[in-house]
Formats: C-alpha cells, sequence, structure tokens
C-alpha cells in the first residue's frame, strides 16, 4: 500500500507541488538528505513529461504520483495516461514522443522530453519505464538508511 | 518559490552584453518566462547574453530547453550565451547531460562580461 498518493491535473504549476511532497514523504522514509535533491529532481522530470504527454494528448485524467516506503527502500511511481506503442492499434498515428515521428529532437519540447528522461536516467540509479495499454509508469527507487531513529 | 528576471548592459573588451539575472525555481511552469525574456532580447537585438544562474535554487530539463533554444537563436546572429553558475547542484544537471560542452560556463558575471573567445 502506497505511503503517500497524489493526483493532479496536468498542468505546470502543479508539478513543484508533487516535488515537495515527493521529498518531504522521501526525507521521512529516511532517504538520506544528500540525495533528496535527486528525488526532487527527478520526480518533477517524471511530472513535467507525464504533463507534458497529457495535454499533448489531451488527456483529462490526473496525473498520478505513488510515493511507496518499502522495507529498505522508498519508490515512486509517476504514472501518465497515455496508452503505450502497440496497445492500441488505433492510436498508432499518435507516438507518445513527437521525437519518434520527427526522427530527431527538433523542437524545444522535444529536447526537453529527451533531456528529461536523460536527467532521470543520469540521476537514479534505480530506474524503471514502463508503459501499457493504461499508460506509462516510471518507477523509481532510492534506498532508505535502515536503522533510521525517529523522533 | 517563483521566478525573478532582471537584465542590464555591461560593456566588455569583446562589445556590449547583456547579463541576464535569473533567480528562483526554473520548472515547466516557470520557465516559459525565461524563454519569453530570451527571445524579447535577442528580438532587439542583444545578441551576446551572459545568464547568471546565481540566485537560482533549482533547474530542471525543461530550463536546460530554454537555454538551448536561447543558445540556438543567438547563434543565428553570430551571438554568445554564457552561463555564471558556481553551484554544485547546478552543474551536476549540465554535466549529467553533457552541457558542459555546449555551454561556456564561468565563475562570475565579470569573467563572462570579459571573454572573447
Amino acid at each position: 500500500m502506497p505511503t503517500v498518493e497524489l493526483r493532479f491535473s496536468a498542468q505546470p504549476e502543479h508539478v513543484r507541488t508533487a516535488r515537495l511532497v515527493a521529498a518531504a514523504v522521501a526525507r521521512r522514509a529516511g532517504v538520506d538528505e544528500a540525495v533528496l535533491d535527486e528525488v526532487r529532481l527527478a520526480v518533477g522530470e517524471a511530472c513535467s513529461r507525464a504533463v507534458g504527454l497529457h495535454r499533448s494528448h489531451d488527456i483529462t485524467a490526473p496525473v498520478t504520483v505513488v510515493l511507496t516506503e518499502e522495507e529498505k527502500a522508498f519508490s515512486i511511481e509517476v504514472g501518465d495516461g497515455v496508452p503505450g506503442p502497440g496497445s492500441d492499434p488505433s492510436l498508432s498515428g499518435a507516438p507518445r514522443s513527437g521525437s519518434v515521428a520527427s526522427g530527431g529532437p527538433d523542437t524545444e519540447a522535444d529536447i526537453e522530453d529527451e533531456m528529461g528522461l536523460a536527467v532521470i536516467s543520469g540521476l537514479v540509479d534505480d530506474v524503471e519505464v514502463r508503459s501499457g495499454v493504461d499508460g506509462g509508469v516510471i518507477r523509481m527507487t532510492w534506498p532508505t538508511a535502515s536503522a533510521v531513529v525517529l523522533p | 518559490m517563483d521566478l525573478s528576471l532582471s537584465t542590464r548592459n555591461v560593456s566588455g573588451p569583446g562589445g556590449d552584453r547583456t547579463v541576464v539575472e535569473v533567480g528562483g525555481e526554473i520548472d515547466v511552469y516557470t520557465a516559459p518566462k525565461l524563454r519569453e525574456q530570451l527571445v524579447e532580447l535577442v528580438n532587439d537585438g542583444s545578441y551576446h547574453l551572459v545568464v547568471d544562474m546565481e540566485g537560482v535554487d533549482f533547474l530542471d530539463s525543461t530550463g536546460l530547453g530554454v537555454l538551448v533554444g536561447g543558445l540556438k537563436r543567438v547563434r543565428a546572429h553570430e551571438g554568445s550565451l554564457r552561463l555564471v553558475c558556481n553551484q554544485e547542484r547546478i552543474l551536476k544537471i549540465f554535466r549529467i547531460t553533457g552541457l558542459t560542452k555546449v555551454f561556456p560556463i564561468h565563475t562570475t558575471v565579470d569573467e563572462a562580461v570579459a571573454a572573447t573567445d
């Protein structure tokens, strides 16, 4: 069961809220202080990307952020509502990323999308990108201090 | 925290430079303001820009995209875009994306203004 679950409408102004909540829950879960900056940045990147995908595909459903405190780890799953390739033939004309169709990052939006993933994979050692009928999920996991003394 | 922007003109050995002082958070919400500012400067004929990021608390890939876009615009006019940044947490983002090879990054505004290469 998630420790905290957040759902927000796909508006850029809410990404900051998601960053702040994720960092607060990560701190509470025992993620090292030195890593909190990375958590904040990575979750922001994943949420910005999801907001962009929702807006470019006219999806009204909220972006979801699931924060889970596990035994020795803390995980964040950012979910978008854009079905992956192959899950629905009628969507084959609408690729998840504009850069796939254009063959290269030409627009600033494409550059941002590619750099967003570059930042996530550069920052987070344990990252998994899934894509299914219900949409895509970026799952990021950080270790936590196993013997945190809570106040 | 929101984004703050201020610009001033400085004369350097290579000619006039426009220093854009940025403060606060550059993210998916605030980056369009920075983009507008850079576009406006280039449209007004300022092709040599120094972006001072010492007051920036947070930068994500949306902000990087805007800076790359700004660089593209000034280069179309034989211009330059230099960054001023000493903060390790911000420099790290430029490093992991390989953009330290794209942007000249200086430690002080004076150094950036004096650069002529």
